[in-house]
C-alpha cells in the first residue's frame, strides 16, 4: 500500500434487480495511487458495481465513499474528481481526436490553454502525433483504447475506472496500456480496474475476486497465491470461481 | 448522412409542391346518349370543349359505361336518357344523370362540381332573356361574383408550398433529434457523457443547437425556392418567419429530444416519432382544412404544434400579417416549446 489515505471506502454495498442480487454486501477500501483489480467471471457484478463507483447507477443500500464524496448525496463533485472508461468504446467516431480531447476537456472545463497543451502532451506520449486530425473511427482498436484511456484522465481525476480496457486487443498493446496505467498511477491517480485476463491480475497491487456478487477475496497477488496455494493468479481465480453457480 | 440531411429535403419540396396538388387537371368522362339530339350533342361538345374533360367514349347503355368505371377507365359518366332533347325545346325540366367514382371522395367532389359548372353554363345559354318592358334592357338576375383575396387566383402552389415548407423542417427537426440520444445509448457514448459533471440542460442544448441550425438552413432553402423558382407572392417579412420558425422548432425539438430520452433504441424512437408525425401532419389543415375537422379535433389540434406553424407561415407569406397577427399562436408555441424541453430535461436521466 502506497498511502494509507482511502479514496474508495466501501461498506455493505448491495444492488439488487428484482429479485437478482448483482452485488452482495460488498465491503473494501482503495488506498491512494494504488492500482486495485476487480476481478470475476462474466456475470459476477463488475460491471455493476463500477457503474454505482463512478455515479452511472444507484446503490440499493451500503454506503459509498468515493474520492470523499458520497455517492447519494454528492453525485456531481464526485464526478467531477473520477475518470471512467467503459468497455464498450467511448469516443465519437465521428469527431477527429483532436476534437475529442477538446471536447471532453471542455466538459471538465479545462480552458483553452490546458486543452491544447495537454493534447500535445497526451499525443507525443502516445505517439500518435500524426492521427491528431483523423477521425477516430479510422484508427486501430488498439490506438483508440490508449487514446480513451488518456482522455478519461485528461483532467487530473483521483481515480480513474477502467471497466475491461484491454478486451479485444493484442498482448502487446496489452502492454503498451499498462505502461500507461503505471504511468498514471505514478502521478498519484488511484486505479480501479476490472479484467479477466489473469496476467493483467498479476501487475496490479491488490486485487479483490468475486464471485456470484460476493468478494471472495481481497489481497495483493502474491498473497493471494500463497493463501490458495496457487502457482499463479489464473489458478486462484479457477479454484473461486469453481464454486460459483454460474458455472455448474 | 450530412448531404442526405441537405439535398433531400430540396428535392422533396420540388417534387411535392407539383404533384399534392387539387387543381382538376383532366377528368375522363363515359357519355351514354340514348337521345341523340342536337341538344344532347351541344351539351356533349361543351365537355368536348372543356379543357378539364375528355370524353372517352360514346355508348348506349349504362352498363357499358359502368365497366369502364370499374376499370378506371373513366372518372364519370353522363346519362341522356331518350327525351332529353324534346324536354328541352318544350321547356320542360330536362335531366342529365351524372354517375362519378367517388372512391376519392374529395376528387369526386371536384368532378362534381365543374361537371356541374359545365351543365350551369348550358343552362344559362338555354334561358330565354328576360327584357324589361319600359327599357328594353335585359333584367340583371342575380349574378354573384367574387374576389380570392391573397390568393386571386385559387393557386395551390402558394397555398401548399409553405405548408410542405413546414412539413420538411418538421421531419428533420423531429426525426434527427428524436434518434440523437438514444443512438449515443446504442453504441455506448452516452455512459461516458453521465460520468462527467455535465449538466443535464448543457448536453441538451447542445444536441438542440445544431438541429436548429439545420432547421434554419432547410427553411432558408425553401423560402428561396419558393421565392424564386415557384415565384410564389412573400408578403411578411423574412425576420418573423424565422422567430416563428425559431419558437417552432424549440417544440419540436423538444418533443424529439423526449422522446429519445425514453427509448432505448433507434427503432423504438422511429416508430414513436413517426406516430406524432402522422397525426400532427394529417390534423395540421395541411391537406383537410382544420375547419371542416369534427370538434374534438379542432380541440386536439390545440396541441399540434404543426397546425400552429402552418397558420402563421400561411399568414405571413401570403397575407403579409406582423408580429401582432400571430402573437397568440406564437405565444402558445412558446409555452410548450420551453414546457417540452424542461420535461425533456427533467426525464433525461444520467443515473440509473
Amino acid at each position: 500500500m502506497k498511502d494509507e489515505k482511502q479514496v474508495i471506502r466501501v461498506r455493505n454495498l448491495f444492488k439488487k434487480f428484482g429479485d437478482f442480487t448483482a452485488n452482495h454486501d460488498l465491503s473494501f477500501d482503495v488506498y491512494k495511487g494504488e492500482i486495485f483489480g476487480f476481478l470475476g467471471a462474466n456475470g459476477a457484478g463488475k460491471t455493476t458495481a463500477i457503474k454505482i463507483l463512478s455515479g452511472l447507477s444507484y446503490p440499493t443500500s451500503g454506503e459509498i465513499e468515493v474520492a470523499g464524496f458520497d455517492v447519494y448525496k454528492q453525485r456531481e463533485l464526485l464526478k467531477r474528481n473520477i475518470g471512467y472508461m467503459s468497455q464498450k468504446f467511448s469516443l465519437y467516431e465521428d469527431l477527429t481526436v483532436y476534437e475529442n480531447i477538446r471536447f471532453y476537456g471542455g466538459i471538465y472545463g479545462l480552458s483553452r490553454k490546458e486543452i491544447k497543451m495537454k493534447a500535445d502532451e497526451l499525443l507525443t506520449t502516445l505517439n500518435l502525433e500524426h492521427v491528431r486530425n483523423k477521425r477516430i473511427g479510422e484508427l486501430p482498436l488498439g490506438w483508440k483504447q490508449k487514446l480513451a484511456f488518456s482522455v478519461a484522465i485528461l483532467h487530473n481525476p483521483d481515480i480513474v475506472f477502467l471497466d475491461e480496457p484491454t478486451g479485444g486487443v493484442d498482448p502487446v498493446t496489452r502492454r503498451q496500456f499498462w505502461d500507461l496505467i503505471y504511468e498514471a498511477s505514478r502521478k498519484g491517480i488511484t486505479v480501479f480496474v476490472t479484467t479477466h485476463y489473469m496476467d493483467e491480475a498479476e501487475y496490479c497491487d491488490r486485487v479483490s475476486i468475486m464471485v456470484d456478487g460476493k468478494i471472495e477475496a481481497l489481497d495483493t497477488p502474491s498473497e493471494l497465491k500463497k493463501q490458495f496455494e496457487a502457482k499463479d493468479m489464473d489458478a486462484v481465480f479457477l479454484r473461486l470461481a469453481r464454486n460459483s453457480s454460474y458455472q455448474e | 448522412m450530412l448531404p442526405i440531411i441537405f439535398v433531400m429535403p430540396i428535392i422533396q419540396l420540388c417534387i411535392l409542391v407539383f404533384a399534392a396538388t387539387y387543381d382538376m387537371k383532366n377528368t375522363n368522362l363515359y357519355v351514354v346518349d340514348k337521345d341523340l339530339s342536337s341538344h344532347s350533342r351541344e351539351l356533349i361538345s361543351k365537355f368536348n370543349g372543356s379543357p378539364f374533360f375528355t370524353v372517352k367514349d360514346l355508348g348506349f347503355s349504362v352498363d357499358a359505361g359502368e365497366k369502364e368505371l370499374f376499370k378506371d377507365k373513366v372518372d364519370a359518366i353522363l346519362v341522356f336518357e331518350k327525351g332529353f332533347g324534346n324536354d328541352v325545346d318544350l321547356k320542360r325540366p330536362a335531366g342529365v344523370q351524372v354517375l362519378v367514382n367517388a372512391i376519392d371522395a374529395s376528387a369526386a367532389g371536384l368532378y362534381n362540381a365543374y361537371i356541374q359548372a359545365v351543365i350551369q353554363d348550358y343552362n344559362l345559354h338555354l334561358q330565354p332573356k328576360l327584357i324589361n318592358a319600359k327599357t328594353r334592357q335585359p333584367i340583371q338576375i342575380v349574378d354573384n361574383s367574387y374576389s380570392h383575396l391573397f390568393n386571386p387566383e385559387m393557386d395551390y402552389i402558394p397555398y401548399m408550398l409553405p405548408g410542405i415548407l413546414v412539413l420538411l423542417v418538421t421531419v428533420i427537426g423531429l426525426f434527427l433529434s428524436a434518434m440523437n440520444v438514444v443512438r449515443e445509448k446504442e453504441i455506448g457514448t452516452i455512459e461516458q457523457i453521465n460520468v462527467t459533471p455535465i449538466k443535464k440542460y448543457q448536453f441538451l442544448i447542445g444536441k438542440l443547437i445544431p438541429f436548429l441550425i439545420i432547421g434554419f438552413f432547410e427553411l432558408g432553402v425553401g423560402l428561396l425556392l419558393a421565392t424564386f423558382v415557384f415565384k410564389i407572392p412573400f408578403l411578411g417579412s423574412l425576420g418573423l418567419i424565422y422567430l416563428v420558425a425559431f419558437v417552432y422548432l424549440l417544440v419540436v425539438l423538444g418533443i424529439g429530444l423526449l422522446i429519445s430520452t425514453q427509448t432505448d433504441t433507434q427503432q423504438q424512437a422511429m416508430f414513436i416519432a413517426w406516430f406524432f408525425m402522422v397525426v400532427f401532419i394529417m390534423m395540421s389543415g395541411l391537406f383537410t382544412p382544420v375547419e371542416s375537422m369534427p370538434e374534438w379535433g379542432q380541440k386536439l389540434n390545440f396541441l399540434n404544434p404543426v397546425s400552429y406553424f402552418i397558420k402563421m407561415i400561411r399568414m405571413i407569406m401570403l397575407k403579409g400579417s406582423g408580429f401582432k397577427d400571430v402573437m397568440r399562436e406564437l405565444g402558445i408555441l412558446g409555452l410548450y416549446g420551453i414546457a417540452m424541453l424542461t420535461i425533456a430535461v427533467n426525464r433525461y436521466r444520467k443515473v440509473s
